[in-house]
């Protein structure tokens, strides 16, 4: 192994995370304000972002504090929203397998875009693998909780015009998708995943499409197992 | 400070690691089965395929402006990405184009 120069993981994983600081510190901000709107204290916002950080499942919170749900439903709406992240550390075992330091961390901040960057854009030559993704994976919930933390504090008296802004993200989506073409050169998984999609949004609705989709994909991606390998 | 409140976060908190953590806690101590091998491969793309299609599922192409802003916004970006293959280009060069159609359509 090469010795790891401090501080050499920073500059690329910077780079890497630029689209999710656009996407994450405006969409925090979303979050923030609409909880401290919901009546919470405005610190509830940096603490969720902090001890879950998970998007999705943050903003279903704050209607279901908001009306009282009870824990144990919260715990099986939650389990509901995030399960797909089960599939994502499936395709990490290799990745993270010679993680030790941060490989913890790494587990804990796995959210979608930091997943999709991770699997995506590869350290430059040179650069611990393991710390890139330890500062991709802390630079990327570091977004998250400045915009949640500035959306409770001041988010109302924002001149709140960045609206679209949030387009990043799914550009972001966009770019991982045409690297994936790049690397992955099958058509198989990309039609199977077009496919289960529809299907998803067909018969699983809109809440459950993620890890409806995501489930149909890997389904139906098993008969193509000897024509893939 | 209301104990339901942070009770509730703890809760999400946990249930949220345990998902994250499932598959590593699962395959600690045992060697994953080839199957899973393959999947290791084949999960990256079919993701980024769903969470792209998955941006655009609330996109209604029946009342206006009908899609246009994240349609052309999105061929804006992957063209861009493949024509440049500069992530910070295709990706800003996109979002402006979209806030620019949605504040003119």
């Amino acid at each position: 192994m090469r010795p790891i120069e401090r501080g050499s993981a920073f500059g690329p994983a910077f780079s890497a995370s630029v689209p999710v600081l656009l996407g994450y510190t405006t969409i925090g901000i979303a979050f923030g304000l609409l909880l401290v709107k919901s009546g919470q204290p405005w610190w509830l916002a940096p603490l969720m972002s902090v001890v879950v950080f998970a998007g999705a499942a943050q903003f279903m919170a704050v209607g279901l504090l908001a009306s009282g749900t009870g824990i144990a439903q919260v715990a099986i709406l939650t389990l509901v929203i995030n399960a797909r992240h089960m599939v994502y550390g499936l395709s990490l075992l290799d990745r993270f397998g010679s993680c030790r330091r941060f490989k913890a961390y790494l587990v804990f901040a796995l959210t979608d875009e930091t997943y999709g960057i991770l699997t995506t854009v590869e350290p430059p030559a040179g650069v611990d693998p393991e710390s890139y993704y330890a500062a991709v994976s802390a630079l990327d919930q570091s977004y998250w909780v400045i915009g949640s933390t500035l959306g409770a504090l001041v988010g109302g008296l924002l001149p709140f015009d960045a609206k679209g802004i949030e387009f990043a993200l799914t550009a972001l989506f966009i770019v991982l998708l045409v690297e994936q073409t790049r690397s992955v050169r099958k058509t198989a998984p990309y039609v199977v995943a077009t496919i289960a999609s529809g299907a998803a949004l067909l018969f699983a609705g809109p809440a459950d499409f993620l890890i409806a989709a995501i489930l149909a994909s890997i389904v139906g991606i098993l008969p193509f197992r000897k024509a893939l390998s | 400070m209301s104990l339901y409140v942070v009770g509730t976060m703890i809760a999400m908190a946990a249930v949220t690691l345990l998902c994250r953590a499932a598959p590593f806690l699962f395959f600690l101590k045992r060697r994953p089965p080839p199957i899973v091998e393959f999947l290791q491969a084949y999960i990256p793309p079919m993701i980024m395929t769903v969470l792209v299609l998955g941006s655009y599922k609330a996109v209604s192409l029946a009342k206006a402006p009908y899609g246009i802003p994240e349609i052309a916004a999105g061929l804006t970006v992957a063209g861009l990405h493949l024509w440049k293959r500069n992530t910070l280009v295709s990706i800003l060069g996109g979002t402006a184009l979209y806030m620019i159609l949605i504040r003119v359509m």
